[in-house]
């Protein structure tokens, strides 16, 4: 085995300088009759030629996203990563480094962390980031966790417009630990009455903008009537390139942002690891989840950066911690804050706008399909379409003739009377015969 | 005083900052700013299409305000992350015995697979009928993870080890719930990871200690006087964090059951036992699994972790969706209530979409590579490197617990630094002078001074060898009253000891654009 480096003399002479006869009894602690004597009934050792065919061969069972018209979002989008990032992201230094907790020796991981969090505070209008989260969905259970904590109520509000995944989460959690949510109905227009349902036992309200079906939603009346009875505002988006063109929540009132990273120089990667992003208000850090870098100076006062406010974590606090995460998305942040330091302010507008036109051609292209609808009237790069008869079964059919034309509402909806309805999202990886091509073949299959 | 790029402006501290050269580099090593002060907001890396003018339909969302994302070109972006990279000690770069971490190689195989487009460029939400692949390697992963665990069922998407033990409580409250019962009490032994007992807290159990006896172990007695009939489980990490094998392990786990709990275990340490033990035939209930840890996919300087849970019988219906069911061979991702089945009464979600595809693409690549056996041969040799460096230091550092063996990692605490004038972090720092990252301090806190040393399988004997002399140098410094050699180290590293109380007591969490400097007024 290739990866072992101990040669069997190595072995017996370690063993011997131990002073054990063999290494079972270095394993003399197991319970008798539980050591055991034969290997488990699983395959042996492969070489690497093997196991690339094995897992190639898996593989080519699913289709990639860029091997065709491809409009599915939701929550996770494709985009184009410029090779940089990859190819930086598997320096040795940054991929097989661990959590660094050796400041003088992990200066790389840190520098990165605070580029990180400036970003991230920069671009939701906050004051403060945390250096990351598991993906956007965790880090909307973990805002509304920490407006428990903030307001000492236990009552959160979810807008409909929330993803519908990202509110399972929500609601998990929240059964877990006894909290009530309260979830409005599915929205796909942004014309729920969120505000009738904020009361002075609200902790938090929870707005996704744009939402899960494309609406923009405008948070200042909603942190306006929040605010009012003492309760925040939770504002959740799952694509973060919209932050190039779309007032920040900041701006709006929200106290509590979080997102889903993934869209900057990340891969679809079939749901994870993608980059969970929070960021709040100074005042509220000591209540924040997750790891925090902060700047500091040496002993020869060089500038440097250290893991700080330790004391709210699970290793200080045990069961009085702010949460019991003890990891972030170190190398998913690190490529995304190499992507966004590429694309700058200049890149991510244009980045951002370009996806916004993509979108709008698309979606005038839908909308003169016979039978099509679209439903929203102000969006970023997804929206949402009324297709007469079954999305799912329209969605095969597409996907039969090689169109990925979006997500059928109903697949994560079941039963709620959206079975006509899709999600389709168009970055700038769309052409405009991909757009021609999914309308014609969605006129066919309709 | 810094200027506006983080450079001293007056002359004292500009001697301290660069004894040597004018720029503070030295050869290799450069210093390198922060991309806010290398960057501008005009500058960007990526070529992009001109916009061609459509309308906007944004309503009246659009950002007026500037962000402040400085941009960098690909030449500088390249030098900038390169350099950044150059100060990151990494297992690449050296041996990092940093007990219960688990730092061991990481193969690129891993690496490869992981970026085949089948899986890397698959959508999690595109048509089930498109990523048959995809699903297919959580289903074979699945059932890789229950051989070796000897568990009935698993949860795979939990995203990190912590976030498994979360999944693992939960579906214990579940279970509980669904027999009418209502018990909010944990126990966790005194050297559980600080994550047991927050995950415990998380859900709204209360945390009941269980002291360690004096060596290092879980008494059964003592579990059996703390469980009654408010007692949801037990916490039990095995091997535990002193690196040992809880001898009891198995009739802690009776009573636990015949008390009506569930046994909960850190699988944080699975990596001694993989293909020697299955925790499925100690009683386990739960367990997480750290993918990063045991199946070597790379840590990235501190995540993205993997946390699947292996279940038992007992626990296998309450399993979170999304989940994988068999039908005629074939593996069927179930995601929604509305699509269970009877028997299958999951209790929530834990993670929008199917869990941390990459890191199980990394994982299996990683096990048919080992295979059964390669595995088995992996933990006896991670097992023996560790007592290796233990009979090749337990003369001259002190052992808390010299009666059991070690497993994976060895444990030693401070009291071979008693009147040296060394503490464990000075030590530590010494370490990093000699070329090492330092092991694991102050953790488990059962013994004081604590020093977790965890070499792992990927290490040759040589390696261990030099390590070993070396740190027999440094004991043998501290014990000879060579103090500074201690007291002042990192001397080589890229920074000097640096003020923590400083950033926690203050805290800088993001850059700020220096104020300009005013213009000069002309005197009256």
């Amino acid at each position: 085995m290739r990866y072992l480096p101990l040669t069997p003399t190595d072995r017996a002479e370690m063993l011997a300088r131990i002073g054990v006869p063999d290494v079972d009894a270095l394993f003399a602690d197991v319970p008798a009759g539980k050591l055991l004597s034969d290997l488990i009934d699983l395959p042996k050792a492969r070489g690497e030629l093997e196991v690339e065919r094995l897992m190639g061969r898996m593989a080519a069972r699913t289709v990639p996203a860029s091997s065709v018209p491809f409009f599915v979002g939701a929550g996770a989008y494709k985009h184009h990563v410029p090779a940089t990032v990859d190819h930086l992201i598997q320096r040795s230094e940054f991929l097989t480094s661990y959590t660094p907790y050796q400041p003088e020796i992990t200066q790389g991981t840190l520098q990165y962390l605070f580029e990180f969090q400036t970003q991230v505070a920069n671009l939701t209008g906050m004051e403060v980031a945390n250096a990351s989260m598991y993906d956007g969905s965790t880090a909307t259970g973990e805002a509304v966790l920490m407006a428990h904590r903030l307001t000492r109520r236990s009552k959160a509000v979810v807008s409909g417009g929330l993803h519908p995944q990202y509110r399972a989460v929500v609601e998990t959690l929240s059964d877990m630990a006894g909290d009530t949510v309260a979830a409005l109905a599915p929205d796909p227009r942004g014309t729920e009455d969120i505000l009738a349902a904020i009361d002075k036992d609200t902790s938090c309200v929870v707005v996704q903008t744009p939402s899960f079906y494309g609406q923009l939603i405008d948070l200042a009346p909603i942190a306006e009537k929040a605010h009012a009875v003492g309760a925040l505002v939770v504002a959740v988006f799952t694509e973060v390139v919209s932050l190039g063109l779309l007032e920040p929540p900041g701006a709006r009132g929200a106290d509590i942002v979080v997102g889903e990273g993934q869209s900057i120089g990340n891969a679809l990667g079939f749901g994870g690891p993608y980059v969970g992003l929070m960021a709040t208000r100074q005042k509220y850090v000591r209540q924040m989840p997750g790891r925090l870098c902060g700047e500091t100076v040496d002993a020869e006062n060089r500038r440097g950066f250290v893991l700080t406010l330790s004391t709210r974590e699970q290793h200080i606090r045990r069961d009085k911690a702010t949460s019991n995460i003890c990891t972030n998305s170190g190398l998913c942040c690190l490529a995304f804050t190499i992507h966004m330091s590429l694309l700058g302010e200049a890149g991510l507008s244009r980045l951002a706008l370009l996806n916004h036109e993509a979108a709008v051609k698309l979606a005038d292209r839908l909308a003169a399909v016979p039978g099509v609808e679209v439903l929203n009237p102000a969006f970023f790069n997804e929206f949402t379409i009324r297709v007469p008869g079954d999305a799912a079964a329209v969605i095969e059919r597409l996907a039969e003739r090689g169109i990925l034309g979006g997500l059928p509402v109903s697949r994560l909806e079941p039963g709620r009377g959206l079975d006509d309805l899709i999600v389709v999202a168009a970055t700038e990886v769309n052409t405009e015969d991909d757009r021609q091509a999914y309308a014609e073949t969605l006129r066919a299959v309709l | 005083m810094l200027n506006d790029q983080g450079r001293p402006t007056r002359p004292e501290t500009f001697q301290a900052h660069t004894p040597w050269t004018f720029t503070g580099n030295r050869a290799l090593r450069v210093e390198e700013p922060l991309l806010f002060e290398i960057g501008r907001a005009e500058t960007t890396g990526v070529d992009l299409p001109e916009p061609e003018g459509v309308p906007p339909r944004l309503g009246a969302h659009r950002r007026t305000t500037p962000i402040d994302l400085p941009g960098l070109t690909e030449p500088e972006a390249m030098r900038h992350y390169v350099r950044l990279s150059r100060s990151n000690y990494s297992i690449d770069t050296g041996l990092y015995p940093l007990g219960s971490c688990t730092m061991k190689h990481n193969p690129r195989l891993n690496e490869k697979m992981a970026r085949l487009p089948g899986f890397s460029d698959a959508h999690p939400l595109q048509p089930l009928s498109t990523v048959r692949g995809a699903v297919e390697v959580i289903a074979e992963l699945g059932r890789w993870l229950c051989a070796l665990t000897g568990m009935q069922a698993v949860a795979m998407s939990p995203k990190a080890g912590a976030h498994g033990e979360l999944c693992g409580m939960m579906a214990i409250k579940a279970a509980i719930r669904a027999r009418g019962e209502e018990r909010n009490v944990v126990l966790v032994p005194e050297s559980a990871h600080g994550t047991n007992p927050a995950t415990a807290a998380l859900i709204g159990m209360t945390v009941r200690d269980v002291p360690a006896r004096a060596d290092g172990t879980v008494d059964v007695e003592e579990v059996k006087r703390l469980l009654g009939p408010d007692v949801a489980a037990i916490m039990l990490t095995n091997p535990n964090t002193c690196g040992i094998f809880e001898p009891e392990v198995a009739a802690i786990a009776e009573a636990v059951h015949a008390a009506g709990a569930y046994f909960y275990a850190d699988g944080a340490n699975f990596n001694a036992i993989v293909g020697k033990v299955l925790p499925g035939d100690l009683g386990v209930d739960a367990m997480h699994i750290n993918l990063h840890k045991t199946f070597s996919t790379p840590h990235g300087g501190g995540g993205p972790g993997a946390g699947p849970v292996v279940l038992s019988g007992r626990l296998a219906p309450f399993a979170p969706l999304p989940f994988v069911r068999m039908e005629n061979g074939t593996p069927v991702l179930v995601e929604t209530p509305a699509a269970t089945r009877d028997g299958e009464t999951p209790f929530g979600r834990m993670t929008a979409f199917h869990g941390q595809m990459g890191m199980f693409t990394r994982a299996l690549a990683y096990m048919l590579s080992h295979g059964s056996d390669g595995m088995r041969q992996a933990s006896e040799d991670a097992v023996l490197a560790a007592n290796y460096v233990r009979a090749g230091l337990a003369d001259l550092m002190t052992l808390p617990f010299p009666n059991h063996p070690s497993m994976h990692e060895v444990l030693f605490d401070d009291r071979f630094l008693k009147d040296t004038g060394v503490t464990t972090l000075d030590f530590a720092k010494a370490m990093i002078d000699e070329g090492y990252h330092p092991m694991t301090m102050y953790f488990p806190l059962v013994v004081h001074g604590a020093m977790l040393i965890e070499p792992t399988e990927s290490e040759s004997k040589a390696s261990l060898d030099l390590f070993v002399a070396t740190l027999r140098d440094l004991v043998m410094a501290a014990q000879r009253g060579d103090t500074a050699r201690f007291t002042q180290a990192p001397r080589f590293a890229p920074r000097r000891r640096l003020d923590e109380t400083r950033a926690a007591r203050s805290p800088k969490l993001k850059w700020d654009r220096p104020a300009p400097i005013p213009p000069a007024v002309a005197a009256e």
